[in-house]
């Protein structure tokens, strides 16, 4: 009587844990896989040239539309094929990742910097300043941002700068929202009254007590925001408000190729595969992080 | 007599809602001496945490205000402070324990961080000085191995263990005044004696003056020297804890004790008072307990009762005390 349900338990035990095996193997891949694309991302953009095989930016009129390698009438000079200027496509995607990388980290660094700042000053001082900077929050999200961004780039003249700036100036509500949340939620928590009762003045406790505990959610949209601003860079420059050419840039090339799509598809469809690629790279990331730092997902 | 260290005297602390005004407070006097534990006893909402935020000064923003009265902690008129003045008091000459442990301590920082904040904010020691410090305050309340411990954080120590380091967050600039806003509750009753027994040996080492806020008669009349009623804002009798037990005055004082179940008593339905509390926002022009009282005379209704001094420590509000 009392040993059948322990045999039943042990295999039931068993059995989960093969099932949690295959579910941890699937879900390290999933992690894995975003992970080294995002350090190979990095890797090529530092050393981008010294592994690019040619110059980006010059242009061979005897060699254009050259097929990549692999297909009838491509050659190995030019393994990923030419565009209509005879730039090697592999060259230009190598070194469009060094702008693509560049454009969103210093965007994220900028929108997660004020958005972090008015955030928390909003959550916690509260009232009249609170009421204030989420208007300002609620116009900023209220703006069509591709608007703004062809404004910016008629004002400024196209260029690195500009599609920084036109991504940077509303990007940031976002993350003041989120940060305002956290920190409404914290404020309230008895460790903030624990700090006041210890005699801390309001800018120690933002700086000690509020700002290390919203760094989780801070992170995570970080990572998930690489993906989103890459895509928006690629997207102004597909429209030509972005990085302005010769400078090679996954969104410009998206747009270059599109008039040869019919004879020569590769120039299109390299860097727009490499967008695709790291946008999902960074959703998993963001992903994975997520989950690895919430704590009511977490397993200890 | 021992000096007195905290004076309360006509207190009111009102909550400013779109509803209207909560008088949660609403004159309440009363004072702490040296090495004394005053506990306050009553139920939920009637004012007793809003009383030690009003000392702290603390009350929540926005709407919580202190509209009426003297804190005077020492001498020095708590209200009259500005608000970097008070902020220099609290933590080092009025300190507060809170009733959570599991959330009074900031996850993300060592235990021993967290004591040293308060070091650092008061006390201008030597860099090297704070941990020797730090490792005392957890010694006064008794944690072992405090060198291990400072380097944990607070998700590794047990609820009992919080608890205390949150007593050695609040002692640690060794204060004059104490509020310990029911700090036993969230603890198990094992726990809670061990607690209690620290307290008095705290109070033993440095005489602060504690002030204990509770909803439990039991703890009460393990740990205070006196004790103040409050029902709905207002202090109805204040005595030695021996004499609330033995010869409570005020009705109210009297059902409370007698809600309390016993285990010399043979199984009986317990007592209860019957009834609600009033709604702080439209108090009745008489006696606050007038409704729920049992022996109420017609005067009751109309007026508030005055304060009775019966002896030189033992004073109540109530008509039928003469």
């Amino acid at each position: 009587m009392t040993v059948a349900p322990n045999i039943e338990a042990k295999t039931t035990n068993k059995r989960k844990g093969g099932v949690s095996r295959w579910s941890r193997i699937m879900k390290n891949l999933t992690f894995i896989i975003p992970l080294s694309i995002f350090i190979i991302l990095i890797l090529t953009s530092i050393f981008a040239p010294f592994i690019a095989p040619h110059d980006p930016e010059a242009t061979s009129l005897t060699e254009r539309r050259l097929p990549p390698a692999f297909i009838e009438g491509g050659s190995t000079k030019y393994l990923l094929g030419t565009d209509s200027l005879g730039r090697d496509v592999l060259s230009r995607v190598i070194y469009g990742a060094r702008v693509s990388l560049s454009v969103s980290l210093m965007v994220i660094a900028i929108t997660a910097g004020i958005g972090t700042l008015m955030g928390i000053a909003s959550g916690y001082l509260g009232g009249r300043i609170d009421g204030f900077l989420m208007r300002v929050v609620d116009i900023a999200m209220s703006f069509p941002g591709l608007v703004l961004a062809m404004l910016l780039a008629v004002a400024l003249g196209p260029g690195f700068f500009t599609v920084v700036i036109a991504l940077s100036a509303l990007g940031w509500a976002g993350y003041a929202r989120l940060i305002r949340g956290e920190t409404l939620r914290i404020r309230n928590s008895d460790f903030v009254a624990q700090a006041r009762i210890s005699g801390a003045s309001s800018w120690r406790i933002m700086l000690r007590h509020i700002f290390p505990n919203v760094l989780n959610p801070l992170i995570i949209i970080m990572t998930l925001a690489v993906g989103m601003m890459i895509l928006a860079e690629s997207g102004m420059s597909y429209l030509g408000i972005g990085i302005p050419p010769p400078t090679p840039s996954w969104g410009s090339m998206v747009s270059d190729g599109r008039n040869d799509l019919d004879v020569a598809w590769w120039i299109s469809t390299f860097p727009g595969i490499c967008i695709g690629l790291v946008v999902l790279s960074g959703n998993f990331l963001g992903d994975w992080l997520r989950d690895k730092m919430d704590p009511r997902l977490r397993q200890l | 007599m021992s000096n007195v260290v905290l004076q309360v005297e006509d207190l009111h602390t009102s909550f400013f809602t779109r509803m209207g005004e909560v008088k949660a407070v609403d004159g309440v006097s009363f004072l702490i001496r040296e090495g004394e534990t005053f506990g306050i006893v009553g139920e939920s909402g009637c004012g007793k945490s809003v009383t030690g935020l009003s000392i702290m000064r603390l009350l929540p923003e926005p709407g919580g205000q202190i509209v009426g009265g003297k804190i005077i902690l020492e001498g020095k008129n708590l209200l009259e402070l500005s608000k970097k003045a008070m902020r220099a008091y609290r933590g080092k000459i009025v300190s507060m324990i809170l009733q959570d442990p599991m959330s009074s301590l900031n996850p993300v920082y060592q235990v021993g961080d967290q004591i040293a904040e308060s070091v650092r904010l008061h006390q201008g020691l030597p860099e090297n000085m704070v941990e020797p410090e730090v490792i005392s305050a957890l010694r006064l309340l008794r944690i072992p191995a405090p060198e291990v411990r400072i380097k944990e954080y607070p998700f590794q120590l047990s609820g009992g263990m919080r608890q205390r380091v949150v007593g050695s967050i609040a002692m640690s600039c060794k204060p004059r005044l104490l509020i310990a806003d029911e700090p036993t509750t969230a603890l198990d009753s094992t726990i809670q004696a061990q607690y209690i027994a620290l307290f008095e040996d705290i109070q033993a080492k440095t005489n602060v003056a504690i002030m204990f806020i509770t909803h439990d008669f039991g703890v009460i009349s393990r740990i205070c020297d006196r004790v103040g009623v409050m029902y709905a804002g207002k202090i109805v009798e204040t005595a030695p804890t021996r004499e609330i037990f033995k010869a409570p005055k005020h009705p109210y004082t009297v059902a409370l004790i007698h809600s309390v179940p016993r285990l010399d008593q043979k199984d009986e339905r317990l007592f209860s008072i019957e009834g609600q509390p009033p709604s702080l926002m439209n108090l009745p022009p008489g006696c606050r307990f007038c409704p729920r009282c049992t022996v109420a005379l017609d005067v009751c209704k109309e007026q508030q009762p005055p304060e009775v001094k019966i002896s030189d420590n033992h004073s109540v509000s109530c008509w039928r005390v003469k």
